[in-house]
């Protein structure tokens, strides 16, 4: 086969696909689909397990989160009217943790507390993080403007904060905000930096796993403000009370959250263990829960596989599909042209000639079909992106997967019908009307 | 010099446990440049031996040389080469691809065997003007007569100059007007000295041919050459 031929065959291809438009543009519609399939869900995934993986790393990969958790409501001390229910991380939990297990690099005990924030007339309901200036070793705080918590600001429980900017927008919408005070409950705290995007000390509900609070989504909170834990406990009870059925109920948590920083990914797993024997001993319920993100990152990298597996299975079916769809109608079109297949055997056509010349339409098929599919593939992950708010991402790989598999259905498909017209007895197709 | 050398051919055709015998024992010799006409009754086997001499079918047994090559010990690929380069056929209904266009047509052959495009483009446009169609060359076969047709085919059949052109019933399908022009294309080829083979019912053109051989029931019945002309 030379050069030209190949060159004269495919033409000739073209010439006898457009012969037949409608039939092509149906045939052709089955690889679209499933190379569209194909592209717009291996997006939809990647886009996924990106967010969750990235999310992920944001609580950072040496991370341990200790969260307190509602320990299961016990029945038995119902009889009084007015309960004090403490649970969950204390402060001594902290210390003992620093004490003892040496991997610790930094603990830092958050306190959360949600309040709502002034300045002048306005007002937005914010989230207060009481922590220690550490707090910036184990999540990567941005700050645009100002500094962070400072040890003083911890040792004199300094009235000073530091806030993200969604509250700055929200609350200081014209002004400057440093330097400025933030109004909580009568209690004035001056503005000493502003935090860009605070990384979410939780999960994103990605995974299913808790509800997770992420700076957007939590009922109405427009953002964080840091605080020192110190001036956090002076000024914050640590009590909260609660009207159910007609009793009244008191809760006392101390920390919400103790976040554990070891030195190395190797030593997160045994580090949990230790905090897990270290916690059992010192609490009697269970009233917390260990957050590992690493775990969590090795837990999204299985989902994924299953993911792609099940999305993989899904194109492959949609193309095989689309493969019987060509392979149908290329064995209608071999034995519509049987005479045609005759009458260039007679004029000197080699079997070799004839497979070339309706693989090479198949395969014309199939290829400009899964470039239109890479096409309109490409473009369902930006509706989605857009009009779904879910984000897509297009790999490289998926592209050119896409093609190959477009190219193999072809081949595959077109194989045994190219085999058909060229098996014909060359005397009999000249015979064929 | 003999083109075709056939010696004791027999084809017979299995069509389940019959067996049906075709060609029998057939001895024919066609030297170079010799008009043959090849007649007799239907079912006689004048096509098939057409088939046989033109590659598209291989003897049961017997011999058969084109252009001192034993085509019978040949393999498929080797056939189809034989067939395009040293056959050319002329098919009753023309056998022309209506996809393509006059001048696409009679490069089809000159195509297998790897002409450059502009070599076989210059040489179908020699060819088709030769047949008088030199200015029909962008037509498809559909807008063109009868007879404009079969002269597309006879062009087509000179593509590869070959040994030896083979045509069957070449004016059956058309008027007595066309059919003469036909027919003095063929005296014309014939005087080129090209080696002619057609099979007909026609007296009238077997009285062209300088050699008439009848077919009957498988065998040559006989032969006689016609010195008229």
């Amino acid at each position: 086969m030379h050069w030209i031929n190949v060159k004269k065959t495919v033409k000739l291809g073209i010439k006898s696909l457009w012969m037949h438009r409608l039939r092509s543009t149906l045939t052709m519609l089955g690889v679209v689909f499933g190379v569209c399939s194909v592209i717009a869900m291996l997006a939809i995934g990647e886009g996924a397990s990106q967010e969750a993986q990235e999310a992920i790393a944001r609580l950072g990969s040496t991370n341990l989160i200790v969260e307190t958790v509602k320990p299961p409501q016990e029945q038995t001390d119902t009889g009084d009217t007015q309960t004090v229910r403490k649970y969950g991380l204390t402060y001594a939990d902290a210390e003992s943790i620093r004490n003892t297990i040496p991997e610790v690099e930094v603990v830092v005990p958050i306190r959360e507390i949600d309040q709502e924030a002034r300045y002048l007339n306005r007002k937005a309901a914010i989230k207060i993080m009481g922590t220690i200036p550490w707090y910036t070793e184990i999540s990567p705080v941005q700050l645009t403007r100002g500094r962070f918590l400072s040890s003083t600001d911890l040792h004199h429980q300094l009235a000073v904060c530091v806030i993200d900017d969604q509250v700055a927008r929200k609350l200081f919408t014209f002004d400057d905000p440093l330097g400025l005070d933030v109004r909580i409950r009568g209690s004035y705290y001056r503005v000493v930096g502003i935090a860009s995007k605070t990384a979410p000390a939780g999960m994103s509900d990605t995974f299913g796993t808790q509800a997770a609070k992420t700076i957007e989504s939590t009922g109405g909170v427009a953002g964080n403000i840091y605080i020192p834990l110190t001036t956090a406990k002076s000024r914050f009870s640590e009590f909260a009370y609660q009207i159910s059925g007609g009793s009244r109920s008191a809760e006392k948590v101390e920390l919400q959250k103790i976040i554990v920083k070891v030195n190395s990914n190797e030593q997160v797993l045994s580090t949990q263990k230790i905090i897990v024997a270290l916690l059992n001993r010192l609490h009697k319920k269970q009233d917390y829960n260990i957050v590992v993100p690493l775990e969590l990152l090795r837990q999204a990298a299985r989902t994924r596989r299953i993911f792609s597996i099940v999305l993989g299975s899904i194109a492959a079916i949609s193309l095989l599909v689309g493969g019987i769809g060509i392979m149908n109608i290329m064995l209608a079109t071999v034995s519509e042209r049987t005479r045609e297949i005759g009458i260039r055997r007679a004029l000197g056509a080699k079997k070799r000639d004839i497979i070339i010349q309706f693989l090479s339409e198949t395969l014309l098929l199939t290829l400009v079909g899964g470039m239109l599919g890479i096409i309109l593939g490409s473009l369902i992950p930006f509706l989605v992106t857009y009009f779904g708010h879910m984000p897509t991402v297009i790999t490289g790989s998926s592209l050119v997967l896409a093609f190959g598999i477009s190219a193999a259905v072809g081949i595959t498909f077109g194989l045994y019908p190219a085999h058909r017209a060229a098996n014909m007895d060359p005397i009999e197709s000249l015979r064929h009307e | 010099m003999a083109v075709v050398e056939i010696e004791k051919l027999c084809k017979i055709y299995t069509i389940g446990s019959v067996q049906l015998p075709a060609l029998n024992n057939i001895d024919l010799s066609i030297e170079e440049g010799r008009y043959i006409a090849i007649m007799g009754p239907s079912g006689s086997g004048k096509s098939t031996l057409l088939n046989m001499i033109g590659c598209l079918d291989r003897p049961t047994s017997g011999r058969y040389c084109i252009g001192g090559e034993d085509v019978s010990k040949l393999n498929d690929d080797e056939l189809s080469l034989i067939r395009g380069k040293r056959i050319g056929f002329i098919f009753q209904s023309y056998n022309l691809i209506g996809q393509l266009n006059v001048i696409e047509n009679i490069e089809l052959p000159m195509f297998y065997q790897g002409f450059s495009e502009r070599e076989s483009a210059e040489r179908a446009k020699e060819l088709a003007t030769m047949v008088g169609l030199g200015d029909r060359l962008k037509h498809r076969p559909t807008e063109l007569s009868g007879g404009e047709q079969q002269r597309v085919a006879i062009a087509r059949s000179l593509a590869n100059d070959p040994l030896i052109i083979l045509a069957d019933e070449p004016t059956g399908n058309l008027d007595s007007e066309s059919g003469a022009e036909i027919l003095s294309i063929l005296d014309d080829l014939h005087r080129q000295h090209k080696t002619l083979v057609v099979v007909t019912h026609d007296e009238h053109i077997s009285k062209r041919a300088e050699r008439t051989i009848q077919l009957l029931d498988g065998r040559i019945d006989r032969q006689e050459c016609n010195h008229e002309r």
